[in-house]
């Protein structure tokens, strides 16, 4: 069952929204704890955004042809942290399922930092602040051509320190790329601690509004909400690229991970991984 | 016959512009660096240019998007700048990205060298060559006049994968008078003979065959070759062109000893299993702020024409003994 890209959505869609946001986060423990050298923190703030874009009717994506040309772009800036995307795009079809038992193995595709070699995925990610000026491009490229098809970037908020994105959010709006969208995982922490006592993205709605973006926000694990955000998103155009910032929490879920200043490095002991995934079965 | 010099960016332009009529393919992208010709090429296709202002890492990540959505792309801004300010987005976003999605971006940079006299260290470029090496599958050209320079568009529009074309700023006088080099060879034998051979590349070709020409007059022949492709030249054919002589001379408008052409070079005679002699010839210590002009920077460096031919005409002397 796939949601369609109608506006509303009904009482049982919602609930099976909630279940595979559900499903999709017991997974994402699931796989790091074969690889505990995956980044499980950053992944758990992004379960809801990747559930709402991949299963809420919001991206259009043929899982047997990855690269069809009339798909959504998805770029996944934050590679690392979307550990969470390996079970949803094996869900989907993209790659066979067997592959969730060798991540970070020799001769998986599935690695500690997702490559392009993995069906589904765009760009080379892992080093922060490359995906939105590349989605830039590609939106030119599409606009260029004509093309009515969205590209969507995810960004986490750490990252966002860059400058390189900044170049790019000038360009965008300067070209009014309306078919751009940025989903900022905002969950407040990247590797040494809380952004807000690094460096401050206080207002960070305002200052994406003062460089021509149109903007909004939303609970990022309210999967139904975010989804409707997503939805409403992708549909407006006014000549501008839009922003939507989702407030997560890091480690979103995980007793001990949650939001601790240094979650991005904490691998939550196995025995604490089972005991979750007995809870919430 | 004879062909009046031009520089090598309006060259190399002029042909993308007339290419871009015929290619609705071709994106023409700079980070606010201009020549007259790009000024037709914004005026006559808008639709396919985009200066994304003074900011280079921007201009490496809007081309490698664009080359994604199936753009064959021109990136355009100075040699140093182009090169170093962007070098990771080039790394992951060309690079790397190339390794999986086919993508055309070819980064023109102008201002090989000391070419912007004037302008000190910030705008000239004694690193590039080194940098761009070290990323093994980034092709580069290093063209020693703009009849060389403007052939390169046939490689660029044909080939897919990233390229770096390394254009001098200044309008260099024409050794390709009746028609451009082999490309796919890579490099052109401009004299042979002698015992030693000179291996020089962009300005330097220059320098050598001036060098050349003095000796040639005492009676001292030299070989001299253009090397304007320096990652993906004939290897055999360069073998078999410098396997007579005992010594190789490299010259540089680059850092000596810091893994530009001499280094590919000692490679390259290491791998072809060539015993000759070596004397690389680049730029000596490190960077300076003294004003000159472009031969005045070069004597003081040690690599303009005095010094390298007193070093070349040591190293005969060397060989010989």
């Amino acid at each position: 069952m796939l949601i369609s890209e109608n506006e509303a959505i009904l009482e049982g869609e919602q609930e099976w929204l909630r279940r595979k946001a559900r499903w999709v986060w017991r997974e994402t423990l699931r796989v790091h704890r074969h690889a505990p050298e995956t980044r499980l923190a950053s992944s758990l703030s992004a379960v809801e955004i990747f559930v709402a874009l991949y299963y809420g009717g919001v991206l259009r994506f043929d899982a047997a042809q990855p690269r069809w040309q009339e798909r959504d772009r998805c770029i996944i800036s934050k590679g690392h942290g979307s550990i969470c995307m390996y079970p949803i795009l094996a869900d989907l079809g993209f790659f066979a399922a067997a592959e969730l038992s060798r991540v970070c193995q020799a001769g998986g595709i599935l690695g500690g930092i997702p490559d392009p070699v993995i069906p589904g995925y765009e760009t080379v990610n892992g080093s922060l602040g490359h995906g939105l000026g590349v989605a830039t491009g590609m939106a030119l490229g599409l606009k260029g051509r004509g093309s009515e098809r969205s590209v969507f970037v995810v960004t986490g908020d750490g990252e966002l320190h860059e400058g390189a994105n900044w170049e790019a959010i000038m360009f965008a709006s300067h070209h009014g790329l309306e078919h751009l969208n940025l989903v900022v995982d905002n969950n407040g922490v990247s590797m040494l601690g809380h952004t807000e006592d690094i460096v401050s993205h206080d207002g960070l709605l305002d200052r994406l509004r003062a460089f021509g973006w149109d903007c909004g926000q939303v609970d990022g694990h309210d999967v139904v909400a975010l989804r409707q955000a997503l939805v409403q998103m992708k549909a407006k155009g006014q000549g501008k690229p839009k922003a939507l910032v989702a407030h997560t929490r890091k480690g979103n879920g995980v007793p001990g991970l949650e939001d601790e200043d240094l979650c991005h490095v904490m691998n939550p002991k196995a025995e604490l991984i089972d005991r979750l995934l007995q809870e919430s079965a | 016959m004879s062909v009046r010099p031009m520089p090598m960016r309006d060259a190399l332009l002029e042909r993308v512009c007339g290419a871009m009529a015929q290619d609705r393919a071709i994106y023409f992208t700079t980070a606010d660096f201009g020549s007259p010709v790009l000024d037709r090429i914004r005026g006559q296709y808008p639709d396919r240019f985009a200066n994304v202002g003074i900011a280079e890492q921007n201009l490496i990540n809007v081309s490698a998007g664009l080359a994604v959505e199936g753009y064959k792309v021109f990136a355009y801004a100075i040699a140093p700048f182009i090169t170093m300010r962007c070098f990771e987005q080039i790394r992951v976003n060309l690079a790397l990205l190339s390794k999986v999605r086919s993508i055309n971006v070819n980064l023109i940079g102008v201002g090989a060298g000391y070419s912007y006299v004037v302008s000190g260290p910030t705008h000239q470029c004694y690193e590039d060559l080194t940098l761009m090496r070290a990323l093994p599958n980034v092709a580069i050209y290093s063209p020693a006049d703009h009849v060389t320079a403007a052939a390169l568009l046939e490689p660029c529009l044909a080939q897919a994968g990233p390229k770096y074309l390394r254009l001098d700023a200044q309008v260099l006088p024409v050794i390709y008078p009746t028609q451009a080099p082999d490309l796919a060879r890579g490099f052109h034998v401009h004299r042979g003979g002698g015992r030693i051979c000179l291996v020089a590349t962009g300005f330097m070709v220059h320098t050598a065959l001036k060098a050349a020409q003095e000796f040639a007059a005492q009676g001292r022949a030299l070989g001299v070759i253009d090397l304007f492709d320096i990652c993906r030249f004939d290897a055999g054919a360069l073998r078999h062109a410098l396997a007579p002589y005992a010594g190789i001379v490299t010259l540089e408008e680059g850092f000596r000893g810091r893994g530009g052409l001499d280094a590919m070079m000692f490679d390259f005679m290491a791998h072809q299993g060539l015993d000759a002699r070596m004397l690389n010839i680049g730029v000596e210590g490190d960077y300076r702020f003294e004003l000159g002009t472009r031969s005045q920077l070069h004597e003081q460096v040690g690599i303009g024409l005095d010094a390298a031919s007193r070093g070349i005409g040591r190293f005969m002397q060397a060989v010989a003994g």
